[in-house]
């Protein structure tokens, strides 16, 4: 089974804040993480040649610096790593980053390709399903749990909004995953051992298609535009409670009943 | 495009380095320098107090494609599960009003599965058109069908905005029409308006789990695609004696890959609840343990309202997912929000600060959920709560 995991490299959002003030971001010292969701695919990924055997192949498409968390995955127990790196990807939306997984997806070849569910910086959980159209594969969205993994085919669990989905798919197939889905393992010392000496594979431009398909990739071949940024405001109206505590009970027990019977 | 510092212009303040979500800003020289690392986020421009970060267009930018005033219309995704219409459809049809109106064009629906009635009621919902694809391969959610026949209809009649709920079917299926029509998608918008000068769609959306909105465009590919997240829209009018056409679209050359074997409906009824309930009382870590959720669902109950939680409450094991409210859970929007023990993370907040009336208990004055609060009370959950419990079930006995 060839397996390739896509993973991203993320500031961790909980940190990200806009002052509200002056509408700039505060970034004080955000650290770098793998994209907590891909840390799940990439599990999915190792059981499933724990299960049947083969290779599992991570990739990212990012600045010279996602190598971090190339080395991470290796840690973890990825037998190869690409970094998808050129000038000319920069400043991609979903269609052109999707664009350039493909290109360098079908390079490298696969059976399954695991997805996050999204990524939590874009938060579009986009790519996956974006990239599937691009290779003319299907894809399964939101996989909870991995059923059965046969040579040809495989059944997953998909969440949906009432429950969940049993569905089957032929491969080659591309799923994303949710947190439910595993427990991630931690790195091993054997592993963190080799994530130090691991070779990174690289792929620019040229390797992926070259001018041809420089329209298609980085700001170039985005059609959507980030127009601006803004802090999310809220106006609240606020009504006061005074007294004492029961006081105030009483008079938010009576607003309570009245809001109610409106 | 591109984002560049005029050197000449640099007050070599610093600013838009701490700015920069992507740590693609340096220090060079003395004066600021932009990274290949740049996303085109463009915070650095807005916080710059020298006005010295400008977009620069480059040769290769892309230019609105030839064909672009063809596009006509606005299209609404008509979601149905079990041949019921989905709660996010009338808010799109809601919001899609609007936009048609500001365009001053057509408002159509595409049904996917169900039959007559289900397209007539969407008429009465506000669309103008239904197009309703009645082969049997859609009556179940699969994306490849679902892809294809979206393609098919968008390049056939060009509608210029197309909206989908950005529910679990949305999500999955649009990202493969907006890849296959090489045009834009914008996820999960909570806000959508028409540009007054050039007509383009302004699409808000939430990004880095929430902590800031961006104004998404696609001013150069048609259709302009969003997802819309649910429960945020106003629902459109109903309208008993709306007339309509409904266009019977004959499918061809569907298939699937992807085969659903089996739908099962998990707790879907606290599921539902909680999207429905227009009470909701929700716990987080501040109830300390499971027990304090008895307290959570007896106020509930006496309140005919729904129970909710905070993640860390469901983290802690005292509640199942199922209830989560919030960026990783359910977005809701009830009349009465009952936050208890709950701190007021922003990923708590995207999920329910849309509510009417929002109430707060906590033990700390300072927790960011008074913040966002209608009412708040600061003291301990264990006698607040049973002391409204008291009040509420003398005052229904009185
Ligand atoms: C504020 C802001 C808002 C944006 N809004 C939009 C928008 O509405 N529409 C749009 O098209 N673009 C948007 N973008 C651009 C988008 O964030 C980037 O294209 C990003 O590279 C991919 O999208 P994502 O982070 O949402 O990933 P998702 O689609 O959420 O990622 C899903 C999965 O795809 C894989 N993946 C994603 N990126 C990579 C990668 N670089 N390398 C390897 N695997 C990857 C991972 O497995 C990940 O878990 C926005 C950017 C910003 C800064
Ligand atoms: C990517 C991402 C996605 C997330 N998604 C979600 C999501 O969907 N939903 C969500 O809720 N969170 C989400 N979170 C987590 C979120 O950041 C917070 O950690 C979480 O909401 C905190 O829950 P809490 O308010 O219950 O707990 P805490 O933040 O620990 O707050 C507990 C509060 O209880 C008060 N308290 C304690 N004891 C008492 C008492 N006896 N009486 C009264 N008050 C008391 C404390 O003063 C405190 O304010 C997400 C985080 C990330 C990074």
């Amino acid at each position: 089974m060839r397996i390739i995991v896509f993973i991203k490299q993320v500031p961790d959002t909980a940190e990200v804040k806009i002052n509200p003030e002056t509408n700039t971001l505060v970034r004080e010292g955000v650290p770098s993480i793998i994209n907590p969701y891909d840390v799940h695919a990439l599990e999915a990924a190792l059981q499933i040649r724990e299960q049947k055997g083969g290779k599992v192949t991570v990739l990212t498409m990012g600045p010279p610096q996602a190598e971090e968390v190339l080395r991470e995955a290796v840690s973890l127990g990825a037998d190869e790593v690409y970094l998808v790196s050129d000038r000319a990807f920069a400043g991609a939306d979903t269609w052109a980053t999707s664009y350039a997984l493909y290109r360098a997806a079908e390079k490298i070849g696969f059976d399954i390709i695991l997805c996050g569910k999204q990524a939590i910086d874009g938060d579009t959980a986009q790519v996956g399903p974006e990239t599937a159209e691009f290779l003319n594969i299907p894809h399964i969205s939101y996989i909870r749990k991995v059923e059965e993994v046969g040579d040809n085919s495989i059944k997953v669990q998909r969440l949906m909004d009432d429950g969940y989905d049993v569905v089957e798919s032929s491969l080659p197939v591309l799923l994303t995953v949710v947190k439910e889905l595993n427990t991630p393992r931690l790195p091993s010392l054997k592993g963190k051992m080799a994530a130090k000496k691991a070779v990174i594979n690289k792929l620019n431009l040229d390797a992926i298609g070259g001018k041809d398909i420089e329209m298609n990739v980085g700001l170039k071949g985005s059609p959507t535009q980030v127009k601006n940024i803004f802090a999310p405001q809220s106006q609240v109206q606020k009504r006061e409670l005074t007294g004492t505590v029961e006081e105030q009970i009483a008079t938010l027990c009576q607003d309570l009943r009245r809001i109610k019977c409106a | 495009m591109r984002i560049v510092v005029t050197t000449e212009n640099c007050i070599s303040c610093g600013v838009c380095v701490d700015s920069c979500p992507f740590a693609s800003i340096e220090m060079r020289d003395d004066k600021a320098f932009i990274t290949e690392n740049c996303q085109f986020c463009k915070a650095c421009m807005s916080v710059c107090p020298a006005g010295a970060i400008v977009e620069q267009a480059e040769e290769g930018d892309s230019k609105p494609a030839a064909d672009i005033s063809d596009y006509k219309g606005v299209w609404v995704f008509a979601e149905q599960r079990d041949g019921k219409i989905a709660g996010v459809s009338y808010e799109l049809l809601g919001a899609g009003r609007r936009l048609a109106d500001a365009r001053g064009t057509d408002l159509s629906a595409v049904l996917m599965g169900a039959g007559e009635e289900q397209a007539q009621e969407l008429i009465k919902w506000g669309a103008d058109k239904v197009y309703h694809c009645a082969d049997p391969l859609l009556d179940k959610f699969n994306d490849e069908p679902y892809s294809q026949e979206m393609i098919t209809l968008i390049q056939k009649y060009k509608p210029e905005i197309v909206l989908a709920g950005a529910t679990p079917i949305g999500r999955s299926f649009v990202p493969r029409v907006a890849a296959r029509l090489r045009t834009g998608l914008t996820a999960d918008c909570t806000s959508l308006e028409i540009d007054k000068e050039s007509g383009y769609l302004l699409q808000v959306r939430p990004a880095f789990g929430g902590n800031i909105m961006a104004t998404i465009l696609c001013p150069n590919h048609r259709p302009q695609i969003a997802t819309v997240r649910p429960r945020v829209m106003k629902r459109a009018e109903f309208n008993e004696s709306k007339k309509g056409e409904i266009i019977n679209v004959n499918s061809a050359n569907l298939s699937s890959r992807t085969k659903v074997l089996d739908t099962v409906k998990e707790a879907s009824e606290c599921m539902l609840n909680l999207q429905e309930a227009e009470i909701i009382v929700s716990g987080g870590r501040g109830m300390g343990e499971p027990k304090g959720f008895k307290l959570i669902e007896e106020l509930a109950e006496l309140l005919d309202g729904a129970v909710g939680a905070s993640r860390a409450a469901v983290d802690e094991g005292w509640i199942p997912y199922s209830h989560q409210v919030g960026q990783t859970g359910k977005t809701v929007c009830p009349k009465i929000y009952v936050a208890c023990g709950i701190s007021g993370a922003v990923q708590h907040l995207v999920g329910m600060q849309s509510s009417d009336i929002i109430i707060a208990i906590n033990k700390n004055p300072d927790a960011p959920i008074f913040g966002v609060a209608t009412y708040g009370i600061v003291g301990d959950v264990y006698e607040i709560l049973p002391m409204m419990i008291k009040q509420l079930k003398e005052a229904k006995e009185a």
